[in-house]
């Protein structure tokens, strides 16, 4: 059994039949992409899997857990770690304090009211976060105020976020989107990296075939809010169902 | 230094200095000369009203400097303290303390039934519901509890809750030996003891209601800069730059705003328990929602989210508020007395409707100048100022530099 698996979600907005009987189950230390043209419901079943949107019916359960009907803090806490499509950081906050505010939500829980001590005596957690930006090279950086920093470092810098939470399933929706080739091929590296480091589960949603070629060992292609085939990447490929699906379609364009 | 930083600490100094020194500071003038009447506000009743607005913004901006949380009916907890105060002193005795601290207990309640129902929404609409709470609450005092005729009467009404010889006070004695109304006191110190200090023209007063006042605020804002510091004020910035972020990371926003709500309800009903003990009177006009707006006011003048702001803030609003309502038309045909009749009558004619029962329009304009102006406060004000002096006595150094360099060769 995977470490997460989804059985049978189903999904309805109105008359749009976003998900309809996804099933999924993803290999513990595998790097899963899903793929599927716009609109084939790859945001919606991501919201699923973090507690954004709660399925009609279907089971998601993470390491034999259910996730359903918890609230995303709550499947943060159980180690499922997400990045969104806009870099999504704390922009009035320094870096430093970006990265340590993670590092307080893993030691202290979701609510901890420790209003008189100075949160840079906590070596702990100043070690733990300034240790994370040296990772994510970004230690020159930690006084900045980081809505100023560049596309690429606050991609950087979030997926750092994430990565001091030590989770154990590291959820990305396109993570290259809107960026240029150098910042696109900066993130595959540094996904490679962690891959290599770390004993983390990644699945991950993308468009560029580039990124999802570069890294994935499985991929699911979804379709019309159906997952049509899940294989390696070679076999996906050749696939004629997904050459028609999707491919085709983008070969085409 | 006590837990801050160099820069934290030198502040917080300059703060105690000031409110130490504040009946020389505020009392530049000789006594009796016209501009004394003006412009001193050196006086007990202006005083104590500087360090309860202050310490009322200081926890206000814990709410909405840190947070983002616009409460607009903060006066509710103020009202509610105030009240909370003077039954202390009608049931139990004249001491302020108990008082104080049955204040910041049932506002602390308060604010947390009000914060439970109200943060389930944000931005605007959270708002509304502190706005209506606070209406509602004012209502309830105005009238509902408060009618003398029936056997519950929490507020009395529109007269306002006050003392009475016939109270049972405990602890202490309803009437004093020569049959009037005891005073409130620190343990035996009467709140209205002043001390006059003349020094030729000038006249200091020290008022020991104002200096309890004033430690009070100083522990306030210690308090505001620890928790500025902390990891939980750290979490509040979080909530207010990146909620989404900040659910997506483990952590459950809503008690850290609900204990920041509470945090600056407390603040609030401290601010209500201390007007009622220098003035042991409290009506349900202080729980009306322009006296929130004026909370609002007083923080986004002073700098929203900043440490000091809060406290230039109150000062600032009270101290316009005092001088401008006091400025009436033979105030202004003595100031303007030297100019020919018909241009000095055309000139109070026009300024006029800004000064005495006007002062409203003129601190409205101010307000108005600094938002536009300095949107960061007069925090921002003194930032860009001392900026200029710095860069300007920069640039003379490098002057005087140069010339030194030129005048050796």
């Amino acid at each position: 059994m995977g470490i997460l698996e989804v059985k049978n979600v189903n999904k309805r907005f109105g008359g749009l039949q976003a998900l309809g009987d996804v099933n999924l189950s993803i290999a513990e230390h595998s790097v899963h992409a899903i793929i599927g043209p716009n609109g084939a419901g790859k945001s919606t079943l991501l919201n699923c899997l973090v507690g954004k949107l709660m399925p009609d019916t279907g089971s998601v359960l993470f390491d034999g857990q259910s996730v359903l009907g918890r609230k995303p803090y709550q499947i943060n806490q159980m180690g499922i770690s997400r990045v969104f499509q806009t870099p999504e950081i704390f922009g009035d906050l320094s870096v430093l304090e970006n990265m340590m505010i993670p590092c307080f939500a893993k030691r202290d829980g979701s609510f901890g009211l420790n209003a008189m001590t100075n949160m840079l005596d906590d070596r702990e957690i100043v070690e733990r976060a300034e240790h994370m930006l040296e990772e994510m090279n970004m230690a020159d950086k930690r006084h900045m105020h980081s809505a100023s920093l560049s596309r690429g470092d606050k991609r950087r810098l979030e997926i750092g976020m994430c990565l001091s939470q030590e989770p154990r399933l590291l959820l990305l929706d396109e993570p290259t989107a809107g960026m240029a080739r150098a910042d696109t091929n900066n993130t595959i590296d540094l996904l490679k990296q962690i891959k290599d480091k770390r004993d983390i589960t990644i699945v991950i949603i993308e468009h560029d075939m580039h990124v999802v070629f570069s890294l994935a060992e499985r991929i699911t292609v979804l379709a019309q809010g159906t997952a049509l085939v899940e294989d390696t990447p070679d076999k996906i490929k050749g696939h004629p169902k997904v050459r028609e699906a999707y491919l085709g379609e983008t070969q085409a364009a | 230094m006590l837990g801050l930083t160099k820069k934290d600490f030198t502040m917080f100094i300059v703060v105690i200095v000031m409110v130490a020194l504040a009946p020389f500071l505020l009392n530049p003038f000789p006594q009796g000369s016209s501009l004394a009447q003006m412009f001193n506000a050196g006086y007990p009743d202006l005083m104590q009203r500087f360090v309860i607005f202050g310490i009322l913004v200081i926890g206000f901006n814990i709410l909405f400097g840190l947070t983002g949380y616009l409460s607009f009916g903060h006066a509710a907890f103020l009202g509610v303290g105030s009240y909370s105060a003077v039954w202390m002193f009608k049931l139990l005795g004249m001491n302020v303390i108990p008082g104080i601290l049955l204040s910041m207990v049932v506002a602390g309640i308060f604010a947390l039934a009000i914060g439970y129902v109200s943060l389930r929404r944000s931005g605007i609409y959270f708002s509304i519901l502190t706005l209506a709470f606070a209406q509602m609450s004012y209502n309830l005092a105005y009238s509902v509890l408060g009618n003398p005729a029936s056997n519950f009467n929490l507020t009395n009404g529109e007269t306002g809750l006050q003392l009475l010889l016939t109270d049972p006070r405990i602890l202490g004695q309803s009437t004093t030996p020569d049959g009037s109304l005891p005073v409130t006191n620190f343990f035996g110190i009467a709140m209205r003891d002043s001390y006059d200090l003349r020094m030729g023209d000038w006249l200091f007063t020290f008022n020991a209601g104002y200096y309890l006042c004033g430690v009070i605020m100083l522990i306030s804002f210690y308090i505001s800069i620890r928790i500025f510091r902390s990891p939980f004020g750290m979490m509040l910035r979080a909530v207010k730059s990146n909620q989404q972020r900040m659910n997506y990371t483990g952590l459950n926003t809503k008690p850290y705003t609900l204990a920041a709500f509470v945090i600056s309800g407390i603040y609030a009903g401290l601010a209500g328990g201390l007007l009622s003990s220098m003035d042991p009177l409290a009506g349900a006009e202080r729980m009306h929602w322009t006296a929130s707006g004026e909370i609002v006011i007083m923080a986004i003048l002073g700098g929203v989210g900043t440490l000091i702001g809060p406290i230039l803030g109150a000062g600032f609003n009270e101290y316009f508020k005092n001088i401008l309502s006091k400025i009436n038309d033979s105030v202004l045909h003595q100031w303007l007395g030297f100019l020919p009749d018909g241009i000095e009558d055309f000139l109070v004619t026009i300024i006029h409707p800004f000064v005495g029962k006007g002062w409203h329009l003129t601190l409205g304009l101010l307000f108005m100048i600094v938002i536009i102006f300095l949107p960061g406060g007069l925090v921002q004000g003194g930032q860009k100022l001392g900026r200029k002096i710095s860069g300007r006595s920069r640039r003379d150094a490098a002057k005087a530099a140069e010339q030194s360099k030129s005048a050796a060769e």
